[in-house]
């Protein structure tokens, strides 16, 4: 069986920011498993413009930004195979991987870094009525169909659910000369960016409905319009709300889910909340050896934070290669009020670096709350927030050196007045 | 004078912001920060955007090139430009960074390739 020091599964933007920091970090025998006909992931399709603000300083499209990374894989030679796919990870870190030139082959890794990415939640997961007409896609699926394949996805489109991708493609396809009719939104908040709110939709007069969804999609062949009904504070549907819009295309945007089919395999712990592996503030998984980053860890809002947790789990990989694998001592991160997950779950406080970035998501919008660090009973830290909204991703920086009465027994992350 | 409901951008507090234009004077109310009075004023007076999109290309290992213009253009150009984008074919090999269209519709802005395409070759 062949052997590799490190695996990469997934050349996206994860993948290949972990590439290149192990490759930094010394690690000179690397392989990145990309399924797609080319490196960059996602990015590829996001034709946009927005990202990589906080990583150059620059405001850069999706393929420019994946063009950065990719020419430091290039230029660092890093291997990578292309059209391929993983097929299975063993606990034993024991990856089966598939392509056309090779047919099926066992590797086996030294440190494996999971960067698969997310997908987006589909139609049947939505519980939708109505029959299974042509012109319902996912708003990722309609990007890469009109961005990367030239396809015209359809003429007057509705959209369910704000999250980026369907604001993005909001303003996409009325730029295309789509009629964009209006964006429904089960929450009484957005879900996406307060700029793609503006520059996607206000700058069209594309109408959100908050607190709407679709109760039925009509058209037995092609969409032929939809129904939407405003819902109550359950989320269950208002009789006499019902508003029909005519329309040929249905865009869902409703939520981006990680994708651990590998993981299970693998044998590893998932996060019930975020879908994503349970990690340590080494970024490794329940499986000793195995590091996880970006979009299959849990959901992003920015590509930036993306690269640079990726960079955190290549330098992670470099060192547990080179024989830094001591764990001891865990403590576990709670989730107090207000916060629906953190990562990393568990901290390694004997062992930690000088920091770590605690990444976490609230659940509502709070107004003039704060986030509040305990260790134990003991009150550490509290940070002022002005506006905090389950859209954007929150952080806490954890410092070795706050953990003045020795390690606690719990950790614990809550938002409070 | 003329007042203008916005919802600031430039962080993820999203003030209301009223701006008022009277003449050369123009005030903005509702922005807890000095960077919402500067995006209000801009917003009102010279409103700008990137446009981003994609142009067809023959020969290529893929059938479209996505671009942007260079910097961005007055947001009353924005369908203009697009007409002028939904025009334009390119031929492939076209790197990342190629002029596509020199100072499109007059704005000054170049529309750039923002990635790269080879020529397609059938392999042996």
């Amino acid at each position: 069986m062949k052997y590799h020091d490190l695996v990469i599964i997934g050349g996206g933007p994860a993948g290949l920011a972990a590439a290149v920091s192990a490759h930094e970090a010394g690690v000179s025998d690397i392989l990145i498993l990309e399924r797609d006909e080319r490196l960059g992931g996602i990015l590829n399709q996001c034709i946009h413009n927005g990202f990589g603000l906080h990583t150059f300083k620059e405001e850069l499209t999706g393929p420019e930004y994946a063009e950065r990374y990719i020419k430091k894989v290039l230029d660092a030679k890093i291997p990578y195979k292309l059209k391929t796919i993983a097929a299975d990870i063993s606990p034993e870190r024991e990856i089966l991987y598939v392509n056309g030139e090779e047919g099926a082959v066992t590797v086996k890794a030294g440190a494996i870094i999971l960067a698969m990415g997310c997908r987006e939640r589909p139609r049947g997961a939505l519980g939708l009525p109505g029959y299974r007409p042509a012109g319902i896609f996912t708003a990722g699926t309609a990007q890469r169909l009109m961005n990367i394949e030239g396809q015209s996805v359809g003429k007057k489109v509705f959209i369910l659910g704000s999250g980026d991708i369907g604001l993005i493609m909001a303003r996409r396809m009325t730029l295309e000369g789509a009629e964009v009719c209006a964006v429904a939104e089960l929450m009484p908040y957005s879900g996406g960016l307060n700029r793609n709110i503006v520059q996607c939709l206000n700058d069209f007069n594309i109408p959100l409905k908050l607190s709407h969804t679709v109760t039925q999609i009509h058209g037995k062949e092609r969409v032929t319009g939809i129904t939407i009904s405003e819902v109550d504070e359950k989320r269950s549907p208002i009789p006499g709300t019902e508003e029909y819009f005519d329309c040929d295309t249905l865009l869902l945007s409703c939520g981006l889910l990680p994708e651990n089919e590998l993981s299970k395999s693998a044998g590893i712990t998932l996060d019930r909340v975020t879908g994503g592996p349970v990690v340590d503030d080494r970024l490794q998984c329940s499986v000793p050896g195995v590091f996880a980053c970006g979009n299959v860890l849990h959901v992003h809002d920015l590509v930036d934070y993306v690269s640079e947790e990726a960079e955190r789990a290549g330098a992670q990989a470099a060192s547990y290669l080179s024989g830094n694998s001591t764990a001891d001592g865990y403590v576990k991160l709670y989730t107090g009020f207000g916060v629906r997950y953190t990562v990393p779950q568990m901290i390694d406080v004997k062992n930690m670096s000088e920091q770590t970035v605690v990444r976490f998501r609230v659940a509502d919008i709070y107004r003039d709350k704060s986030i509040a660090l305990y260790y134990g009973d003991k009150h550490v830290k509290k940070q002022k927030k002005r506006i905090m909204a389950p859209g954007e991703m929150e952080q806490i920086i954890i410092k070795k050196d706050s953990f003045t009465d020795g390690i606690p027994d719990s950790i614990k992350v809550c938002v409070e007045d | 004078m003329k007042t203008y409901e916005i919802t600031c951008i430039q962080c993820p507090l999203g003030c209301a912001l009223t701006v008022s234009v009277d003449g050369e004077a123009v005030t903005v109310t509702g922005n807890t920060c000095p960077r919402g009075a500067e995006y209000g004023k801009k917003e009102v007076l010279h409103p700008s955007r990137t446009v981003t999109s994609t142009v067809a290309v023959t020969d290529g290992v893929l059938p479209r090139l996505s671009v942007k213009t260079k910097t961005d253009i007055p947001k009353e150009k924005i369908f203009d430009v697009m007409e002028v984008i939904r025009k334009t074919t390119v031929e492939a090999p076209v790197k990342i960074g190629d002029v596509i269209i020199e100072n499109v519709c007059g704005t000054g802005a170049d529309v750039i390739a923002t990635k790269t395409v080879d020529k397609f070759r059938i392999q042996n």
